[in-house]
């Protein structure tokens, strides 16, 4: 009988199968006792104490770069948000920036002029295999290398380029702005349906109608008309050199501008990979045979071309936003200040609660990782074949 | 007459090539205009400033450079040339980070091994390949002793190590652990038994949704938290457990991507033959998913090898941060575009060097199966 037992249990698949993950999830839980219990007892032993009462604690620390109001005296918690907006809005920025420069690196991969595909070419080999924080660490000491403030460059009218950042003029909302700005958003919400009901009356009478031009017309015009209409309600504070500093306007530090650079530069390199990919993928037939129709070449690729590569473009595309979101965290490297510099960084050294942090940083990274890979699921697939293909 | 000398310089090929890759419309015969001026502008720029206008180990005077107010640039303002003196000063440290000099050629016998064991795994059609991979078995027992130092060589510590040693053992060092660690993951990944799965589900997701700079920290503050008092790793060692964990996660979805490319026929046919789930799996399925998996897995080493100038941030020296400690000394502060330039170089000849092999492999492949 007894043997009958261990018998089955090796040669059965199903018995087998489950002594295997009885072994396998007793060792994980000794493994994790085992380490718990380790650190408990090294914690104890240090006097560190642990648990997450230091989020109401004052930081202590200040962060220059900011989204919303922080000072020194403000808890752990609001450190921890104002990086975990620094870290959204450098993800956001870089990847609007290199999927830009991905789609027009990638089309120029593909042009018909030799040197423009090459000079294309060297780009991507150069920035995708030379570290990305080697990257940005040198664009940032380019910016520093930029002129001292009495001597800044001045590029448009009010737009200065120094060593200290980008100044810029800042926009200053007057009464009735906000009614250009709902002008703005009825346009284009008015445009949409003009838009439904031409295509219709097109598809019902074959008659073409310049929905484009009724519709840029509509969304540019209404807002330029309401903002004279208000009395023109917005108005520019321009940067003015004063002593040692500017006053008024806005701006854009190098640590900011050093990690866009860095970052959508290295991402769009292999942006434009997948974009030359997925555009050679769409097969050559169906290029010929709208051709065949007699469309002209850019609506060959609006129409037929773009739709079909961007179903092959998608997946890699979402896997290059996780990347340039991930690489954010380098930020620590030029001070930058995200998630990893300020909180990460800084109250880890002033708490020394370092399990506590750690597990929040890492947990909000996967929420982003997460959250991305869900809109980019839904998105891809509302662009990939419908029926039953 | 005409027609006829057409004919002729259509024929030649080269004349042909021309005209239908730069000027085949008017639009693109202005793109190529634009094209070489940019080309002649950037080009000139770039090699005056690294090569024509640059001081190497003297300056213009012919004066040896030891200090960074001796480039030409500081002397003169008018030249603006590239001063490669910081990395004839520092080459010791880049190459061997701070190494006892009289012990360097214990490094140097390393790096010059490197490619003997390596060469075996890279090229199947190599004669004596036996021979190179057993040697691929002992190269790190054998790499360790010469670094490390043991009986009879004196105790290097990893303190010492820097530079491209720190960047190449933990780019090499952190593949070769990784590789078994991530066929197990791929493989229980695809496992039936459900915590089976779901341990290497929730492992590589989590690896790979956090970013590696995160892993580093948590190793180097937590990991001495973990272990008992008597063990406590070095930084090195901390850095290298990181990295290990960070690259199995990603190799483990490219031997995904390869066990996910083999036929069910192959399992079913193996299976009739009689042979077990590891019969089945070490001898049909994992060497065809390899092969298969193998361009993808390199590009996950080229990302690694990218990645391990992260250690920098956590005070490791590796080719970066021996860079920045050299700028961060009084005597060559400044010289930011020579470092930066030069230690680009160094990883985007080795980078682009895996990028060429894993084109190769991918072309073999396509000619092996058809």
């Amino acid at each position: 009988m007894e043997s009958y037992f261990v018998r089955k249990l090796i040669f059965d698949e199903k018995s087998r199968s489950l002594l295997i993950q009885t072994l396998v999830i007793g060792l994980f839980a000794l493994f994790i006792y085992l380490i718990a219990q380790q650190t408990a007892y090294n914690l104890e032993k240090r006097g560190i104490s642990s648990g997450f009462d230091f989020l109401n604690i004052s930081a202590g620390y200040d962060i220059s770069i900011r989204l919303i109001p922080f000072t020194s005296e403000d808890t752990h918690l609001r450190a921890y948000f104002v990086g975990l907006l620094n870290t959204l809005m450098i993800a956001v920025c870089g990847c609007f920036l290199a999927t830009i420069m991905g789609f027009l690196v990638g089309v120029i991969r593909l042009s018909s002029n030799w040197l423009f595909r090459n000079i294309a070419y060297v780009y991507v080999e150069f920035t995708r295999n030379v570290p990305v924080l080697l990257q940005i660490i040198l664009y940032y000491s380019i910016l520093l290398h930029l002129p001292k403030i009495k001597q800044a460059i001045e590029i448009f009218d009010g737009f200065f380029l120094t060593n200290r950042g980008f100044f810029t003029p800042s926009p200053i909302f007057k009464e009735g702005f906000s009614i250009v700005l709902c002008s703005f958003i009825v346009a284009i919400i008015v445009s949409i349906f003009i838009k439904r009901i031409l295509k219709k009356k097109q598809e019902q009478t074959g008659k073409q109608y310049p929905i484009f031009y009724i519709n840029s017309a509509l969304i540019i015009l209404t807002p330029i008309l309401f903002y004279y209409i208000m009395g023109r309600p917005l108005e520019f504070d321009t940067p003015v050199l004063k002593g040692f500093n500017f006053k008024g306007g806005m701006v854009i530090r190098p640590e900011f501008l050093g990690m866009l650079f860095g970052l959508s530069i290295y991402t769009a390199a292999f942006i434009s990979e997948t974009v030359r990919s997925g555009i050679i993928a769409v097969s050559k037939g169906q290029r010929e045979a709208s051709q065949a129709l007699g469309l002209k070449n850019n609506l060959v690729m609006r129409l037929i071309v773009i739709p079909q590569a961007l179903r092959v473009i998608i997946p890699p595309l979402t896997s290059q936003y996780l990347n340039l979101t991930k690489n954010s965290s380098l930020g620590i490297a030029i001070g930058y200040a995200d998630l990893v510099h300020g909180f990460g960084g800084i109250s880890l050294n002033q708490t020394g609660r370092a399990i506590e942090i750690m597990l929040m940083v890492m947990l909000t990274y996967l929420t982003i990782s997460l959250t991305i890979s869900l809109f980019m699921n839904i998105y891809n697939k509302s662009v990939q074949f419908k029926g039953n293909a | 007459m005409t027609a006829f000398s057409n004919q002729s310089l259509m024929r030649n090929k080269y004349y042909s090539w021309i005209i239908k890759n730069l000027f085949s419309s008017w639009v693109n015969s202005l793109m190529t205009v634009v094209a070489i001026i940019f080309i002649y502008e950037v080009g000139t720029f770039f090699l005056n400033w690294a090569i024509f206008g640059a001081d190497f180990r003297t300056n213009f005077r012919g004066e040896l450079i030891t200090d960074r107010t001796l480039c030409s640039k500081n002397i003169s303002p008018g030249e603006f040339g590239a001063c490669w003196a910081i990395i004839y000063a520092r080459w010791d440290q880049f190459m061997y980070g701070f190494y006892p000099i009289e012990q360097v050629w214990r490094v140097n016998f390393v790096y010059v091994l490197l490619p003997l064991a390596i060469i075996g795994i890279l090229f199947d059609k190599l004669p004596f390949r036996k021979y190179f991979i057993y040697f691929t078995f002992i190269y790190p027992f054998l790499a360790y002793f010469m670094l490390y130092g043991g009986p009879g060589l004196s105790v290097v510590g990893t303190n010492k190590w820097g530079g491209l040693l720190v960047t190449l053992f933990l780019g090499v060092t952190g593949i070769g652990l990784a590789f078994p660690l991530s066929i197990v993951l791929a493989l229980g990944r695809r496992s039936k038994m459900p915590i089976v799965k779901s341990l290497c589900v929730v492992f590589i997701e989590f690896i790979r949704g956090v970013p590696l700079i995160t892993l580093l920290f948590t190793a180097n503050v937590m990991l001495p938290l973990f272990l008992p008092d008597g063990v406590n790793p070095d930084n090195l060692l901390r850095a290298l457990v990181a990295v290990t964990l960070f690259q199995s996660a990603y190799m483990a979805e490219a031997i995904r991507g390869g066990l996910q490319a083999i036929p069910r026929g192959q399992i079913e046919a193996a299976q009739s033959l009689g042979l077990n789930y590891w019969q089945t799996t070490r001898k049909i399925i994992l060497p065809q998913a390899l092969k298969i998996a193998i361009p993808p897995i390199v590009n996950t080493c080229i990302g690694l090898f990218k990645d391990t100038s992260l250690v920098l941030i956590i005070g490791l020296f590796d080719l970066l941060g021996i860079g920045r400690a050299a700028l961060a000394d009084m005597t060559w502060t400044k010289l930011y575009y020579e470092v930066y330039v030069f230690i680009s170089l160094v990883f985007f000849i080795f980078c682009f060097g895996m990028s060429r092999y894993s084109l190769y492999l991918e072309k073999k492949l396509k000619t092996d199966n058809s």
